[in-house]
Formats: C-alpha cells, structure tokens, sequence
C-alpha cells in the first residue's frame, strides 16, 4: 500500500458533468469512458440542489486538448447529460476526502497526532494497534500528508476522489430542475 | 380510452408513421405480438428466420425509404441476436428503433429464463436505450426513441419492455410525434469564410459522406459543384450522391477508391469534407491526407470534428442548410487546368483492367446495370465482392446502395435487401454477395420465399473468405488460414430447398440469360457465378499508405 505516494507525473483534469439523475446515467457514463478508452483518473457523483440534477465530477489524466474536447463533446451526446465543462485549474477549489488506518503503538501516537494537527485534520479512530485519521483539503494536501506517512505501516486507505466547482459567481450554472 | 402496454406501443407507432415492423416472437413478447395480430390490418409485421435477420431487414428499410426501422424481438436470445444488426445501424447512423420484450419486473436481476441486460449490453451501439418497468414511462419512452433516432446524427435507440408492462392497462393519449431536437446552423461568417477559401481555391475537392446522403442533400452539392467548377469524391456511404456520369464525379475514395477520387484529395488545395468523418478506410495516412489542401469540415456532430484528422476550419451543423446559404456567396468559377489532371488520373483509372480468368465481378455488376433500370436498390454484404459492387455500379441516387460500411457487417446483405423489398414491393432489389458471407444468413431465403419477394441474389463464388484471403496474398506470404474451407455448397440446390430459383453460371451470356430469366420471377433467386480466387479488388492503397502505394495490379 506505500504505492500511494508515487510523484504525479501527468497533468490532471478535472471535468464537470451535470446529468439527469436516472436509472444507469452513471452505467452511460462508465460505458463511454471504457467505450472511448478515456483515461480517468477518478469520478464522484452526488445530488445536487437542483431537483432530479446529479453533478459528476471526472478527474482526466492528462490535459491535450483534443482529447479534452473529445470527452466532453461526447459525454454531451448523453441524453442525460445536461452540461459538461472543464474546471479551470487557476480558478477553481478542488477537495477530496483521506481516511487512513495506520499501525499506532503508543509511541507512535504522539507523533502522529501531532502531524495530523499541523495539517488540520482529524484523529476519528483508535485502539490499541491503530489509529484512523480524517482529513479533508486539495488532492495536493491529502498527497503531502501521504508522504509524510510513509514510513508507518498503513493498513487500509480510502479516498473520496475529487470534487470541485469554480470559484466565479458569474460561471454559475442555471439549470432547471426536471 | 385504455389500452394494454403492447398495444399503446403499436398505437405509438403508428403516431410515427410506420406500416412494417420486422421481428421475431417468444414467450417474454406474447403480449406485443398478440397485439400485432390485433393491429395485422395496421402494421404489417415481416417474420424473419432469425433475429439478425429481422435487425438488418428493419437497417434496410430504414436506409432504402429514410424512415425509421423497427425490430421487435423477445428477451434474451431475441434481444442478444439484435445486436449485431443495432451495431451496424449504431455504426453507419441509421435511424432504428429496437424493442425488446424482457420478463416480468419481479424477475428482473434474478437470472430467470431468457432474462438478459440487454439495455447494458446494448449501451454502447444505441444512442440511447430505455428499460421500462411501470407502464406509465412507456408512452413517453417510446415517444422519445423516435425522436432520438432521427435528430441530428441518427441512429438506433432501444426499447426494454418487460413482459407485465406489455399487459399492463394504461389511458391511451394520441399524440403528434415530438419535435426532433434542432439542428446547429452555421453563422454567416462562418459561410463568409468558407465562401472566400472556396473562391480563392485553384485545385478544389468536395468529399463527400454519409451525412450528406441522410440529409439527401444531392442538389445543394450539385449546385455548388457546377457553380464553383469543383470535382466530388465520395465515400462509401455517400455511394449515389454524385451520379456516375457527373462530368465531376471523382468516384469512390478511400482504400479501394478509384485513383481519381484518391490522387485528386491529395493533390488538392482545398477539402471541403462534407458530412464525414476521415475515417481509417479514408484517411489511410493520417498525417498525409490532403497534406496540401485547406481542410474544412461539416458535420453535425461536434465529435467528429478534428477526432481523426485535424481540420484547418470547422462547422458544426446541418450540411443541407450549410450548401444552400453557402452558395449565394461562391463566385462562378472555371479550373480547366485541375479539370485536365484529373482527367490524366481518370484514364489511369479506366486501365485498372479486369484481372484473372473467366468471368469478372466487375463486369457482371456493369451487365446488371445495363439491365435494370434506374430505381433498382442494389444491396451488399461485405468484403471483395461490396467493393466491386461500390466500385463498379452506376450509382446515380442516394438510398439505391445499401452497405455496412463501419461495421463491415458480413450477413448483412439479405436481411437488409428484404428489409428493402418490403418498403419498396415494385422496386427491383439486387442483392450482391460473396460465397463466405452468404453462408452467414442465406437462412433469409425462407423469408423471402414465404413473403414472394423477387429479390434476386448474385453470389461470386470464389469458394474462398475472399477479403482475407487477398491480405494472406498480399501481405502474409499466401499463408492461407482459414480462408479455404473447401465448402461443396451448391447453392442452386439450397435456393431449391428453400422453394425459390437458382442458377449456375460460368459464362458472361449464361450470366445475362440468367439474370433476365431471374427477372421475370415472383420469388427470390440466386444466381450463383464461378469466380477465380485470384481476382483482386483493385485498386487498393494499404493501411497507412498514400497514392504513392496504390496497387493497381
């Protein structure tokens, strides 16, 4: 598992979808991602304020502008997709979600505490063996906090993959609730 | 007033126009068809020996009248065996509308009899698909797989039914077919700027494709050929768009194009690439396609702009709409000088000769012309003997050559030409096809017995799969597997069997004899021709190649 912290060597993307939240829309999705051999990196979904309006967010590997626009002029071919655009990387908030179970004697607690402290995240799990750590911030915060465990024994890891949205009041999105 | 699910889908239907459906029952579609009995006055279902058969039959129908084909077909099994037919269609963009009968929605996902995922499996190959499992979606799923089929890009949509909603009462609403979705327009300075590339242009090339064909667009090119004195190319799939004796029809480009069409593209300064896609059968080098000309492309959907070669302009919208405001804007022009190195690549067309011994395909295809007349639907399968029939018939419209150009479907050709046969009666439909894919759905020949249709089938029986075995010759150093099954098929016997008429011929005249004879039939016949194996289909550029590698021999 201390695979994790391999350096990011390619230039990500990250795409927004708003789809109609129907039965398969994420089958569609996936299947047009295999379909076109698009090389995605991670993908959330979730409700979003709007009614029946699911908001997925697709982090690409890579950022050639063909292939860019290939997946987005694709996946708006989708019925259910209603809107897709890339999140510019100057101008947006990108967050993910670390929770990671590491080996902790007593000794080692201490230590571990206090470097989730410095990067402002939580301990939410503990007993004799291990602790469970929560954090939340960019993709870039979760990598570095990552690498500074690399030397403790990591037992499991789950990452909630990126989510996003611009920062401009003006970009908003008015979509209709279906 | 209320009706059962299967027949609010046969009522919707008939909203939509359609008098032929093609298809095959089965326990899960009980209630669909016991409705089609209902409704037999109304809608004329065409049974067909497999489902396949009915899928390529309902691609046909579609691609003969421009309407859109419907398949019904029960679940499982039924619904598997549509897929490559929906594949097909997916790949040349034909508008069909599928609908499968699934089972009850309380056996869903628990693997029961003949139960298959068929909306996941089809996912990829429809442009869109719906499973419906409360009959109050059906009206508006049915509804909307009209519309989706014919908008824009058409092609196949998919409709899952299970077998409870079928016989579900539900209010019965008439309605008028929704509005299909609007098609992009370009801006007039779009047009402006085209206009200016096409007047300024010295060595202009239109190549033309499938989308031009499905907006039937003939007219508007024409003009505009005349008009800025421009020379067409065509694709496969836009076979019938420039007429054969079109002073500026360049022929068939692509990788058995003629070399005109193909020397012409790459010695151009201006493409104009209308309703097409560059495909790999077209664009055999990507970086050496027209590597001199201004490349503008049409096309109605945004994906194939730049997806395979990269385009110097771009317009995203309807090609008919674009032809007609365009040419008001394009000066009246002359290129006697292009014109005349076309003509020199024209007669180095004209020498690639008939090869080989005996009878050519070639030749017997330019006999069939000279002995139909102009509305006969000519209909493929797939390999040597699709492209001799793409090279040598005498196109003159659209909708008059029906082919599996992306899917290179082999099979297609029978079920499609019956799919024809049932939306056009008094046309006569040729069908084209090569011993190998034959074999794969000659079984149609009940088809067309029991519905007394004079399709009549020219098989070029090479008694090789001719296609691979031309590459085995070509680039494999005649290492020939799998392509020499020493099959003893006599097809003048199978034809028997199946009630309709073959003949056997090894001559030119018994070939003519034979087709005149099979013209005055009431069923189907098979003529079937002695070719020799070594008959290439030339000319031929390799993957990757450029006019500097055509074979010509």
């Amino acid at each position: 598992m201390k695979t994790i912290t391999e350096k990011r060597t390619v230039n990500k993307t990250v795409i927004c979808l708003m789809v109609e939240n129907q039965p398969n829309v994420l089958a569609r999705i996936s299947s047009l991602v295999g379909r076109r051999s698009f090389n995605i990196s991670t993908i959330t979904a979730s409700e979003t304020n709007i009614a029946g309006i699911t908001k997925i967010t697709l982090v690409v590997n890579g950022d050639d502008e063909n292939v860019l626009y290939q997946i987005i002029a694709q996946m708006e071919k989708l019925e259910h997709v209603r809107e897709a655009y890339v999140l510019q990387d100057t101008n947006s908030l990108y967050r993910e979600l670390l929770l990671v179970k590491i080996k902790a004697s007593q000794r080692e607690r201490s230590a571990l505490h206090e470097m989730t402290e410095i990067y402002r995240g939580k301990v939410v799990g503990l007993n004799k063996e291990s602790m469970i750590i929560e954090l939340t911030g960019s993709p870039k915060k979760i990598d570095g906090f990552m690498s500074m465990l690399e030397d403790y024994d990591i037992i499991e890891v789950s990452r909630t993959g990126v989510t996003g949205m611009s920062r401009d009041s003006s970009e908003e999105k008015h979509l209709t609730g279906i | 007033m209320k009706k059962t699910g299967a027949q609010l889908i046969l009522e919707i239907l008939m909203e939509h126009g359609v008098d032929t459906v093609f298809g095959y029952p089965g326990g899960a579609a009980l209630n669909v068809y016991d409705a089609l009995y209902e409704y037999q006055d109304r809608i004329k279902h065409i049974l067909t020996a497999h489902e396949q058969g009915a899928s390529h039959a309902a691609d046909g129908y579609a691609r003969a009248t421009g309407k859109t084909g419907v398949v019904f077909a029960t679940s499982g099994p039924g619904a598997t065996n549509l897929v490559t037919g929906i594949a097909t269609a997916y790949m040349d963009s034909i508008p069909m509308v599928a609908i499968t009968s699934n089972v009850t929605n309380n056996l869903i996902g628990r693997d029961a009899f003949q139960e298959i995922y068929i909306t996941g499996i089809t996912m990829p190959i429809t442009k869109h698909n719906f499973f419906v499992n409360r009959i109050e979606d059906l009206a508006d799923a049915m509804r909307q797989a009209f519309r989706i089929a014919q908008s824009g890009r058409k092609g196949p949509v998919l409709v899952d039914v299970t077998k409870d909603v079928t016989a579900a009462l539900t209010e019965y609403v008439p309605q008028e077919p929704l509005p299909l979705k609007e098609m992009p327009k370009a801006s007039d300075k779009e047009l402006q700027q085209v206009a200016e590339a096409i007047n300024q242009a010295n060595c202009p090339v239109i190549y033309c494709g499938g989308g031009t064909a499905s907006r039937q667009a003939e007219k508007e090119l024409h003009d505009l050929m005349e008009t800025a004195d421009i020379p067409a190319a065509y694709t496969m799939m836009a076979a019938g768009m420039v007429p054969y004796n079109d002073e500026r029809c360049l022929g068939m480009i692509g990788m058995h194009g003629s070399v005109t069409a193909n020397e012409a593209l790459f010695h151009a300064d201006l493409v104009l690439a209308l309703g097409t896609r560059f495909s790999d059968r077209v664009a055999l080098n990507i970086e050496k396609f027209s590597p001199g000309a201004v490349k503008i492309q049409v096309d109605i959907d945004p994906c194939e702009i730049n997806k395979n070669v990269p385009v110097d302009q771009y317009i995203v919208g309807d090609v008919k709409d674009f032809l007609e405001r365009l040419l008001p804007l394009i000066e009246k022009k002359k290129h006697p000088e292009w014109r005349s190195r076309i003509a020199g690549w024209q007669e180095q067309q004209e020498k690639v000769a008939y090869h080989g011994e005996g009878l050519h395909p070639g030749r017997l295809i330019r006999d069939v012309c000279d002995m139909v007349d102009k509305e006969t639907i000519y209909v493929t399968d797939v390999g040597q003997h699709q492209m001799w029939a793409a090279q040598y018939v005498k196109h003159q419209e659209t909708r008059h050559f029906l082919t599996s150009g992306g899917l290179g479907t082999m099979g297609y050709g029978y079920g499609a030409a019956i799919g024809a046969q049932a939306a056009f009666p008094e046309k006569r439909i040729v069908h084209f096809t090569g011993d190998a894919s034959f074999h794969m759905n000659l079984n149609e020949a009940c088809t067309a017995v029991s519905q007394e249709m004079p399709i009549i089938t020219i098989i070029f029986n090479n008694q090789v799969l001719g296609m691979v075995y031309q590459w085995q010759t070509a680039f494999y150093g005649r290492r020939y597997a799998a392509t020499t099954p020493e099959r003893k098929t006599d097809f003048v016997k199978v034809i028997e069997g199946f009630g309709g008429k073959g003949f056997h011929v090894d001559t030119e005249e018994g070939f003519k004899e034979a087709f005149k004879q099979a013209m005055q039939e009431t069923g189907p016949v098979w003529i079937c021709c002695d070719i020799d194996r070594e008959i290439k289909v030339l000319p031929m550029i390799p993957n990757g190649g450029t006019v500097d590698d055509m074979i010509l021999e």
